[in-house]
């Protein structure tokens, strides 16, 4: 039966019943990878752990940073004095690798308030705060430099370190994981 | 002797019985007892046995290290200070498996670089060459997911870093980066899936050595001359003569692997790993195990993030291409007197590549960094190829039994093979 194939060239109904059959397992398998797949994906537990976080800035003393959590992820809430607002804002952005004013960085009439990921943009090791040349944080896996407002100013690290989505719900108080409050 | 049966004849009757069955003993017996083996092979081609039974001991250890470990974020590192501590043999059992886990990749990088010497990724052994590729591909895999499994400092950073490097791939990196954790960050899925992985490749490892080891037995193995067998006295049966040399390389091997365990069963780790994981302390110095450190080298002396990931994957996938790359007719160094000087060159590259991946990368150690990646990089895409147009090789040995016999200068002066009587010297 198989020779019979062979010596036509026209397309058969064989044929056609072939490429079918052929596309119908095609389009079975691929949708039985899917609930695999989605299974590696964050589950529902993680997501429901991920939800906003609540801060009371009260206890953060002038200069101190502090570390907490969201999603697993560790962001630095860093009050800062006026003399690193002040370095953060006298900076000629057009120099900087990720251009970023301080501003658009900070919430408008919080610019005390730095609240930045805290993981190196590089490889995502933890920068010590308070080091390197601009007394912002210095990462000591790759030796990236980053200023008072969080942005990379030497080192491998590709980009600023990012802003997490937060909004101030009194002027003590900020909420990480939305933008803005009810 | 010279020859070699192909056909098993069982000798019992149940033999008979289940050998027309399944013919398992017969391909056996044709792989490993009657086997024809070059007759000059030296003691680096004894690693390739050494390989097998380290992958064998890291399964059997690994197979009893999983009855008492827990790969959850919040009792991983207990369980295997418990492992340590309580089980009975357990500090055996896991310094078994941590170390012999170093002492594959020595085995390994031996064995690579024996192949890198005599030639023996070209025709017709490429297929067999690139399955060896691809079992290394999955010894790294394997571990670096393993070393993450204690959960202690290095396991957790050096997860974040390596998860890290993928997100740089464009378009799909984020994804990927999302499917490894389980999260949003390294955390208890990961460490969850990397055991489940990390139990799944080394039976996958074991596939395609089984497959590497049918392809060696298609052309069978290369030998210091690079000259193919062309008569049954060129050759020797597998079993008494390579069966013991394996078994006698071997048990040297455990003396070595057994010095470690017992002696400095910590050497090779790092100290900042018997600190439990903690996601917001960074050790001051985050390392790879060494057999990375080459590799680690060149991923950072790439300024560029994507840059550097690109580099540090090309650089273990031009190994898949050197059966091409290399257009010398010529199989072994040993007749090769420029590629000879090239090939310890490229030794030393990789040293110091190792050496760099383990220091800061600052200063001159980055611009150290960048010329030795280059030059690795030469090697295989410039070098390799315009050798083989440019060097003049020595003259080939007829055959392997002239060259071992007829080698010796002030012999008797007779015509070489003229004396050959392949019996006395086996
Ligand atoms: C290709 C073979 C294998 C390699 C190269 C390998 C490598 C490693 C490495 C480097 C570690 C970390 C050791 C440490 O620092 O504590 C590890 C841990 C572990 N491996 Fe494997 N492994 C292999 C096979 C297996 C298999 C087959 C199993 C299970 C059936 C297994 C189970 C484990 C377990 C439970 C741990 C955690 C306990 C510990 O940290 O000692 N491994 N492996
Ligand atoms: S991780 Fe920070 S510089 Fe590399």
């Amino acid at each position: 039966m198989a020779d019979t194939t062979t010596t036509l060239v026209e397309p058969t109904r064989r044929d056609f019943l072939y490429i079918a059959t052929g596309a119908v397992a095609a389009v079975g398998a691929a949708t039985l990878v899917w609930p695999f797949v989605q299974s590696l994906t964050p589950d529902a537990a993680t997501v429901a752990a991920g939800a906003p976080v609540e801060v009371d800035l009260t206890p953060i003393a002038d200069g101190q940073i502090v570390k907490v959590f969201w999603r697993g992820k560790l962001i630095f809430i860093r009050n800062r004095t006026p003399a690193e607002i002040k370095a953060a804002e006298d900076v000629n952005i057009a120099t900087l690798r990720d251009p970023q004013a301080d501003s658009a960085r900070v919430k408008p009439g919080h610019a005390k308030w730095l609240i930045v990921y805290g993981n190196c943009t590089h490889l995502g090791c933890v920068p010590l705060g308070h080091q390197g040349e601009y007394e912002g944080w210095f990462c000591p896996c790759h030796g990236s430099i980053f200023d008072t407002s969080g942005r990379v100013r030497g080192g491998p690290a590709p980009t600023n370190l990012p802003v997490p989505p937060y909004a101030f719900t009194t002027d003590t108080k900020i909420v990480i994981g939305q933008e803005v409050t009810a | 002797m010279s020859q070699h049966p192909s056909t098993y004849i069982p000798k019992s009757a149940l033999g008979k019985w289940f050998e027309s069955r399944l013919p398992i003993a017969g391909l056996v017996h044709s792989s490993f007892i009657a086997f024809p083996v070059p007759r000059n092979l030296n003691y680096f081609w004894t690693f390739g046995a050494i390989l097998v039974f380290m992958l064998i001991s890291q399964i059997v250890t690994g197979v009893f290290l999983a009855m008492f470990y827990a790969p959850n974020a919040a009792l991983a590192f207990q369980s295997v200070e418990h492992i340590m501590r309580d089980v009975h043999y357990g500090w055996l059992l896991r310094y078994l498996h941590a170390n012999g886990a170093s002492m594959f990749f020595v085995a390994v990088y031996i064995h690579i670089f024996r192949g890198l010497y005599y030639g023996s990724y070209k025709a017709p052994r490429e297929v067999l060459w690139i399955l060896g590729v691809v079992i290394y591909g999955l010894m790294m895999a394997t571990a670096f997911m393993g070393y993450v499994l204690p959960w202690g400092q290095m396991s957790y950073w050096g997860a974040t870093v390596i998860t890290n490097i993928l997100a740089a791939i464009p378009v799909i990196g984020d994804t990927i980066q999302s499917l490894l954790w389980g999260g949003y960050s390294v955390g208890n899925p990961t460490l969850n899936r990397f055991f489940s992985i990390h139990y799944l490749l080394p039976f996958m490892i074991f596939g395609v050595v089984i497959l590497h080891v049918w392809a060696l037995h298609v052309p069978g193995q290369n030998n210091p001359t690079g000259v193919p067998i062309k008569s049954g006295k060129d050759a020797i049966p597998f079993t008494p003569y390579a069966t013991i040399k394996d078994i006698f390389a071997t048990v040297v091997f455990l003396i070595f692997f057994a010095y470690f365990v017992f002696y400095i069963p910590n050497f090779m780790g790092h100290a900042d790993n018997y600190v439990p994981a903690n996601p917001s302390v960074t050790p001051s110095h985050i390392v790879p195990e060494w057999y990375f450190l080459p590799f680690y080298a060149i991923l950072r002396a790439i300024p560029d993030k994507l840059g550097g990931v690109i580099a540090m994957f090309a650089s273990i996938a031009v190994l898949a291409f050197v059966p091409w790359l290399d257009t010398s007719r010529v199989r072994s160094t040993a007749y090769r007197p420029l590629y000879k000087q090239f090939f310890w060159i490229l030794v030393a590259d990789a040293i110091l590549l190792g050496w760099l991946g383990a220091k800061p990368p600052e200063g001159w150690y980055v611009i150290v960094s960048q010329i030795a990646t280059a030059y690795y990089f030469i090697h295989f895409l410039v070098i390799l190829p315009l050798l083989g147009f440019i060097e003049r090789p020595l003259p080939l040995p007829n055959s392997i039994l002239e060259s071992v016999l007829g080698a010796k200068k002030g012999g008797s002066g007779m015509p070489a093979g003229a004396n050959a009587e392949p019996q006395i010297k086996g």
